[in-house]
């Protein structure tokens, strides 16, 4: 079973009386347990194309399955519980609660959830010190290093088990040792977990780390290459 | 569970986030409970004190009459001395005093000055507890009995009159049959009356004098009776009438003072509307303080959206968190004003501004009334219109498109 798979997905935005080709009949199937990045130019449609795989944004056109529901006509309440079951997100900045701490922001999604306290607080102690944090569980994000947010926004995307984590830049604002440790436990989390991963990024060292890097282009995919056969 | 302990928990923090100006509403909201209040309490003091004190300058709780006395209130219509039957339920526990009077239109003459009054013949020994005028006598004594051949005078009276206690006056009236009755009577006492045009209109002489100078035998004009509490007086009144019959009338205060009673009933409606109008001013800086929080936090509410919270969970936070702020106001604002109301329980002495009051019937001493049903509204008309004013900010919280608001700078 595939872990996400469009078919046939195109998202024009309107921007005042212009079109803007947000995707334009994209299809792409990522297995479960796979590691993918996604490259583009700026405006290529990355965002675009996580967004609507995730459940944030509905697609104009095609389908979208994950773990082999399809997602793209629930209407928004079922689309809302879709997220919060089955999809982790990662996003570039502004990831966390600022009146929560670590654990509470890990724990967040679980709470939603309705998993039990006792449950939920186990599982964030766990997932926190996997991702390198023990220590830190009761600091707010305010007091955290940006390194440190995007560790704990990586922890609350897996912490429910989700079928695929969906990360849109999430390096972006750290320096490159600091996004170096985060790609690493990204694929410590694919390998000893076999957690999921779509990853849009600028960044050639990010993409380094991928297993598939699909190359995109006025929101269409351009290339699609097997790193490990390479 | 998890999701209303995760929006309590929300709220309360995001409350405590911005600790300046959530203090500065809550200082307003507390002011503005207080004064709700706080005021209705003074209100119904007013009331309370101009209901009491019209009631002690003579009507009592339940009069009875002749039928025809409410609208030719003179010699024409007496009945007789109370019966056995009568006189047994006025002996009842819950009636506090009782008095029957003999009440006709007369002149007073001084040597210098006359003036039409309402004269009232009264046993001062029963009349003691039902009205005011034994405790209020500044000059001289009070009448002794019914034979007493002394006057009572209230001092502007008297002061009108130019006499004073110790002189003699000339009291003019009409008998039964119409033929002017005459008698000298010696200024026995002045009296204060709370309400100074009481002190004009009424004079008081033994009710045996009077009845012996109209020549009515022991005829009365009215029966004044007084309960516990003029709040509740309809069991008092529907015993008394079933006693008397048909031949005579028996009325309640609030029959015979439309005046008083009518005040009574718009006080609710004014307590209401104060508390409204205060409410009002308050939700004005309530939606700001909600809407500035909500703008402040657009894309973390894009982003618990993002996670898959519901629109609906959202709205209830905000909510929740316009109530927390509203029901610690109450709190702390409910505590203020009892403590104020207790401070002032001696009453608050108005006499240097008292000439308006004493023209509404009010005393010069004003006690503020507390009433629970009022901290009840108060506390109902907060939460309600609160989370009304909260749906506002709340729904365009949780309208935001999650990827919309993240995206906000
Ligand atoms: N909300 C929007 N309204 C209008 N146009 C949009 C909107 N979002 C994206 N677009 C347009 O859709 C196209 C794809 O944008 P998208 O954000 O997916 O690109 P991207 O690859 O993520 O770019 P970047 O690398 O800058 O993040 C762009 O031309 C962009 O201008
Ligand atoms: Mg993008």
């Amino acid at each position: 079973m595939y872990a996400v798979r469009c078919i046939d997905v195109r998202k024009i935005y309107k921007q005042g009386d212009e079109d803007v080709i947000g995707l334009n009949g994209v299809s792409i199937e990522v297995e479960e347990g796979g590691f993918v990045c996604l490259r583009s130019p700026s405006g290529g449609g990355k965002t675009t194309l996580l967004n609507v795989m995730g459940g944030l944004d509905r697609p104009d056109s095609g389908e979208i399955w994950i773990a082999g529901k399809r997602i793209d006509n629930l209407s928004k309440a079922p689309l809302a519980r879709m997220r919060l079951h089955r999809i982790g997100f990662v996003f570039q900045a502004y990831n966390l609660i600022p009146v929560l701490t670590a654990r509470e922001n890990v724990e967040f999604v679980m709470q939603v959830q309705g998993v039990s306290v006792v449950d939920r607080k186990k599982r964030s102690l766990e997932i926190l010190s996997e991702v390198g944090l023990e220590g830190l569980e009761d600091r707010r994000p305010a007091k955290m290093s940006g390194g440190q947010q995007q560790r704990v926004a990586v922890a609350r995307a897996i912490a429910s088990n989700p079928a695929i984590v969906l990360a849109d830049e999430p390096t972006a604002n750290l320096d490159s040792n600091t996004a170096r440790h985060l790609m690493e436990l990204f694929v410590e989390l694919n390998q000893h977990r076999g957690t999921t991963f779509v990853i849009a990024t600028h960044d050639q060292m990010v993409m380094s780390y991928a297993r598939r890097l699909i190359r995109m282009l006025d929101g269409k995919l351009v290339e699609d290459i097997d790193q490990e056969a390479v | 569970m998890g999701t209303a302990s995760i929006v309590l928990n929300l709220a309360w923090r995001n409350l405590w986030r911005n600790y300046r100006r959530t203090a500065i509403m809550l200082v307003a909201v507390v002011v503005g409970v207080w004064a709700m209040i706080f005021m209705s309490a003074m209100m119904r003091g007013m009331v309370d004190g101009m209901l009491v004190g019209s009631i002690r300058s003579l009507p009592g709780h339940v009069q009875i009459h002749n039928p025809n006395f409410r609208d030719d209130p003179t010699v024409n219509n007496l009945f007789p001395s109370p019966n056995e039957n009568l006189i047994a339920v006025l002996e009842q526990e819950d009636v506090v005093a009782w008095s029957s009077r003999v009440r006709v239109p007369a002149v007073v003459m001084s040597e210098r000055n006359f003036r039409g009054v309402t004269l009232i013949g009264i046993d001062p020994v029963a009349e003691v507890s039902v009205s005011f005028v034994a405790d209020d006598m500044t000059e001289g004594r009070f009448l002794l009995g019914t034979e007493d051949t002394g006057l009572i005078l209230g001092r502007r009276l008297a002061e009108r009159l130019e006499t004073e206690v110790g002189k003699r006056v000339v009291v003019l009236t009409q008998d039964p049959s119409n033929e002017i009755v005459d008698r000298g009577f010696r200024v026995i006492g002045v009296y204060e009356a709370q309400v100074a045009s009481t002190e004009e209109i009424y004079a008081f002489v033994g009710r045996s004098t009077l009845q012996t100078l109209l020549g009515i035998g022991g005829q009365v004009s009215e029966i004044a009776v007084l309960g516990a509490d003029y709040r509740d007086t309809e069991a008092l009144y529907h015993r008394i009438n079933a006693a008397v019959g048909n031949r005579l009338e028996v009325l309640p205060w609030y029959e015979l003072n439309r005046y008083l009673s009518s005040m009574l009933g718009m006080m609710d409606g004014f307590v209401l509307i104060w508390i409204v109008v205060i409410f009002l001013a308050l939700s004005f800086g309530l939606v700001n303080t909600l809407m500035m929080s909500v703008f402040e936090r657009v894309r973390e509410i894009g982003l618990m959206m993002a996670l898959g919270m519901k629109p609906g969970v959202i709205l209830g936070q905000i909510i929740t968190e316009s109530l927390m702020l509203l029901g610690m106001g109450l709190l702390i604002g409910d505590v203020f004003a009892w403590v104020t109301i207790q401070r002032l329980r001696e009453g608050i002495d108005l006499s240097a501004v008292s000439e308006g009051l004493e023209m509404m019937g009010a005393g010069s001493v004003l006690t503020p009334s507390l009433q629970a049903s009022d901290v009840v509204l108060a506390t109902i008309v907060v939460l309600v219109l609160g989370f009304l004013a909260s749906l506002f900010p709340a729904m365009r919280a949780s309208r935001y498109h999650p990827v919309d608001a993240m995206t906000k700078v």
